[in-house]
């Protein structure tokens, strides 16, 4: 199992701040197109993604019990 | 030294975190909510944050600061929730032997918190909202994906 959690335009649209799903042993490419085809308002490409907290590009593999991120571009400060 | 918080920030706080001996200058970035911007009349607005990985990448600044400017000590404090015209959004401070350092020191803060740190402002209008930077690909990272030190 993986936890997905989701911030700003991303958390609106899909109306959850996190899922727990089985989706292990993919690549977070793999995962952003899963996503894009539940939810085709969002493109997923414009969106980076963390793994434990760290910044992972789209060809990182996803294990099991990881906490995958998409972090939309930040707007802070 | 870093933090996300979701009570007004005291800038006295986060500035008394850098004041030491070894300092001839402390800078104090205080970021506020602006009232227009464009014309565009912003009524409040709400940050949302990653906390945990927020802190860490703010911390991932500060470690980049060190290797920069190694006399130079930096704290921030990044408020989120709803916020109201001219409340406090961050406050960044750093001490440092002589000023230019601090003030150095203190615009690369800023600026790499823009690019690296998750945390994201939705502005709310009079005929709407919207969250900044990330709409239907017209948002951009300035200077393309957030890079993991520089």
């Amino acid at each position: 199992m993986i936890t997905v959690l989701f911030f700003a335009e991303i958390r609106d649209v899909i109306g959850l701040d996190r899922i727990v799903i089985k989706k292990d042993q993919i690549t977070v490419l793999q995962l952003k197109r899963y996503f894009e085809s539940k939810y085709p308002l969002l493109s997923f490409d414009q969106f980076m993604t963390a793994i434990n907290e760290s910044f992972v590009t789209d060809e990182e593999m996803i294990k099991d019990q990881d906490t995958v991120a998409f972090i939309p571009p930040v707007s802070g400060g | 030294m870093f933090k996300i918080v979701h009570d007004p920030i005291s800038v006295e706080e986060v500035t008394n975190l850098v004041s030491r001996r070894e300092a001839g200058a402390i800078t104090v970035f205080i970021g506020t909510v602006r009232e227009l911007t464009k014309g565009k009349r912003t009524l409040s607005l709400e940050y949302q944050a990653y906390d945990t990985m927020a802190v860490k990448m703010l911390g991932q600044i500060g470690e980049e600061i060190k290797n920069k400017w190694p006399d130079a000590l930096v704290a921030i404090t990044h408020r989120t929730g709803k916020l109201e015209i001219a409340d406090i959004a961050v406050v960044i401070a750093v001490s440092a032997p002589h000023r230019k350092t601090a003030y150095e020191a203190n615009e690369y803060s800023i600026e790499r918190i823009k690019q690296i740190v998750p945390i994201w402002k939705k502005e709310f209008w009079e005929d709407g909202t919207m969250w900044i930077g990330d709409q239907l690909g017209h948002a951009e990272y300035p200077e393309g994906s957030p890079s993991k030190e520089e």
